[in-house]
């Protein structure tokens, strides 16, 4: 009779602790948003990654549709090749536009990818053509601070007139 | 006795280290028979029982059971030969993780695929017959020393060994559990046909049921005879043992310096 | 004075020998127990009395621990991170910090100091009051019968402990900062999601928690096995268990880490 009251406890022991992973696989981790096992790749050249990194999210309209599996430097264009793989739930068309953002001022970066009007889809392998950089904090400083100069020189030049 | 001994002792030396223990030992021990070995304290009697159950090795000369030298066993001979034997342990040793009736039940459960309610009337066989059957939801922490000494007995006799070794059974038993467990254990040894070797200081009861009696003392075999020739020994060691006297070829001391010079004194005699 | 000089380093020499020594009969001893664990992988009822001993009597010191140093980890966390303006990140925190580290490492100090001890200080006792010996009378091996159930109880136990560690601090951290401290539990949880990989931050965690509980109950059993057969052979051995094992999961940490989480995220 023992026995059975310690076999009980151990059953319920090792539910409570398979049951713990359940949850933080499901509701801390990400397991239950999106699944790595069906999914295909595609890659994509950016001339600036910023700070992208590997396992970044890829969202399309906000909603997380993959993650960056990887990050390469190519030697043969000097540009950065970054794979990431997509959920198959989610086809895009072949031309799909792909841009490195920025979720708030200073928070993390992502890829957005905006849907074109192709017939064609992409498949796994394929390379996206259409991509716009990261949008590096002091290169948007430098270009502001450039403007301001060249408008101001403008309206100088207006004055003058 | 034309038959070959059971177990069979030549010249066996044992030393712990640099210290002898025992210095040319030899024992026939037959079937049906109950041998008493006694000794001093520390004179080596556990020493002789591990030798005998190959948890030591000697340093030379052999223990033989049933033909097979024990020291040159493989493992797992030695474990089968094991089997065949059981040891009552000076301190009882009883698993103290389990309660009395799954200690008794122990070597059934390892040995053995007897179905639970056949292994359940074995155990209670077993504990009856030391007196103990009402105690098995014991845990051993619960025990008095005699009954846990009487407990690790019905676990020594439970798989009817042919080789039983007690280590000192009769310590911490009251005179009539004393008697109770002394015809025990010569009434297991006639009715199976098994050896018992009683290692003991009890020597009034135990030569009521042995067969026969080794004496040790320094390693060697002092004296042997069976009870009747052992009570009527007029050989000063015998006769020291059996009648307690504090005088004699046994010392009580385990082997020391000059008492003097212990306790510094050899400054005073010069 | 160069005679001491000598004495000394014989000394040292004398410890390091000694060291090496143990490590070997160590590893022999650990084979030993792999190889026989053959008998009690068949007969489990012995894998989960010892189960029982070491994870269940383990939950609560786990299960409260947790708790609180997942409600701190919100504490600290919040009013860190409100600085900046990202309170909300405070569930991917408490998270990353529960899952990549403290869950494993500090699950396995408490396991280490709670059933560690306890099985050292079994198996020596049972060696000192003579019941190995016994049982090796009795044609039973201890290393199958006693020492292989205890260490497989101890693998199996540690990752469900860890495990149940880090999600009671989860639950702590929430406590904390969205029904005491108020911040949107939406985005806590949301952000923690995003934050959190399942293969990368869960499973690796997993697998220090395995790596772990080998480590921990390997050092056990063999100290207790190996502790001299008396009453402070039986203590020593058991401090032994928790400083060498504490040891132990903090170097392997540092090495697991290294290799896990290399220059990522
Ligand atoms: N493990 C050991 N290491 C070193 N010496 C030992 C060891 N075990 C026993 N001895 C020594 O061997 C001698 C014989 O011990 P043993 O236990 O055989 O004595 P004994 O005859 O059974 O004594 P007692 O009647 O008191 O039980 C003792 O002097 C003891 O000091
Ligand atoms: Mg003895």
């Amino acid at each position: 009779m023992q026995r059975s009251t310690m076999d009980l406890w151990v059953g319920i022991f090792v539910i409570a602790g398979i049951g713990a992973l359940l949850v933080l696989a499901f509701k801390v981790g990400n397991l239950g948003t999106y699944s790595a096992s069906d999914s295909y790749t595609v890659t994509g050249s950016f001339e600036n990654i910023g700070g992208l990194k590997v396992r970044a999210p890829v969202k399309s309209a906000g909603v997380v549709v993959g993650r960056v599996t990887d990050i390469q430097f190519s030697t043969d264009t000097f540009d950065a090749q970054v794979i990431m793989s997509i959920d198959s739930r989610y086809q895009f068309p072949k031309d799909t536009f792909a841009s490195i953002l920025t979720s708030g001022l200073i928070g993390e970066q992502y890829i957005g990818l905006a849907a074109g009007g192709d017939e064609a889809l992409l498949k796994s392998g394929d390379k996206i053509m259409k991509t716009n950089s990261a949008l590096v904090l002091e290169e948007m400083i430098g270009r502001f601070l450039f403007n301001k100069a060249s408008e101001g020189d403008g309206k100088e030049k207006a004055d003058a007139d | 006795m034309a038959l070959d001994a059971l177990v069979e002792i030549r010249d066996l030396n044992f030393s712990y280290g640099e210290r002898p223990i025992l210095k040319g030992i030899n024992m026939d021990m037959h079937r049906g028979q109950v041998i008493a070995i006694m000794g001093g304290s520390g004179s080596g009697k556990t020493t002789l029982l591990r030798l005998i159950g190959g948890a030591v090795r000697p340093s030379s000369g052999y223990v033989k059971l049933e033909g097979n030298v024990v020291h040159k066993l493989t493992r797992d001979e030695l474990f089968r030969i094991r089997r065949k034997m059981s040891m009552l342990f000076q301190f009882g040793a009883l698993f103290t993780d389990l309660s009395v009736f799954d200690n008794v039940a122990f070597q059934m459960r390892e040995h053995t695929d007897l179905p639970d309610p056949m292994i359940r009337d074995l155990v209670l066989m077993k504990l009856q017959a030391v007196g103990l059957r009402g105690a098995h939801d014991l845990m051993p922490a619960q025990l008095s020393g005699g009954m846990a000494r009487r407990v690790a007995l019905a676990r020594s006799i439970a798989l009817d060994p042919v080789l039983i070794m007690y280590d000192e059974p009769f310590t911490g038993l009251d005179p009539i559990s004393l008697t109770v467990i002394g015809n025990l254990i010569r009434r297991l040894t006639d009715a199976l046909g098994m050896t018992s070797v009683v290692v003991t200081h009890d020597v009034q009861e135990s030569l009521k049921i042995v067969d026969y009696v080794y004496f040790i003392a320094d390693g060697v075999i002092a004296a042997h005879g069976t009870p009747s020739e052992v009570r009527e020994s007029v050989a000063p060691f015998v006769h020291q043992f059996v009648h307690g006297e504090e005088d004699g070829p046994v010392t009580f001391h385990y082997p020391a310096q000059a008492y003097a010079r212990d306790l510094r004194l050899e400054n005073s005699f010069a | 004075m160069p005679r001491r000089i000598v004495i000394g380093i014989r000394g040292v020499g004398h410890r390091v020998i000694d060291s090496v020594w143990r490590l070997g009969y160590a590893s022999r001893f650990f084979l030993l127990t792999m190889l026989k664990s053959g008998t009690s992988l068949r007969r489990f009822g012995l894998i989960i009395r010892e189960v029982y001993f070491t994870g269940v009597l383990s939950l609560i010191i786990i299960l409260v621990s947790g708790l609180f140093v997942g409600m701190v980890l919100g504490l600290q966390g919040y009013e860190t991170l409100q600085r900046y303006g990202a309170e909300s990140a405070v569930g991917t925190m408490v998270a990353l910090s529960l899952l990549r580290e403290l869950g494993p490492v500090v699950a396995a100090l408490l396991f280490a100091s709670r059933a560690g001890s306890a099985i050292t200080a079994e198996i020596g006792l049972m060696k000192a009051t003579e019941q190995l010996a016994a049982m090796e009378m009795m044609a039973v091996d201890p290393i199958a019968r006693v020492v292989a159930p205890r260490f497989w109880a101890g693998v199996i136990s540690m990752p469900l402990l860890a495990a149940l560690f880090s999600a009671v601090g989860v639950f702590g951290g929430y406590l904390v900062a969205v029904v005491l401290i108020g911040v949107d539990e939406g985005s806590f949880w949301s952000q923690m999601q995003d934050a959190v990989d399942f293969r990368y931050d869960i499973v690796n965690g997993v697998i220090k928690t395995c790596v772990f509980g080998v480590a921990v109950t390997a050092i056990a059993v063999f100290e207790g096995y190996d502790a001299s057969p008396t009453a402070e052979g039986v203590s020593g051995a058991t401090t032994r268990t928790v400083v060498t094992s504490s040891l132990a999961i903090l170097g392997l940490d540092f090495v697991l880490t290294s290799f896990m989480f290399r220059g990522m995220s």
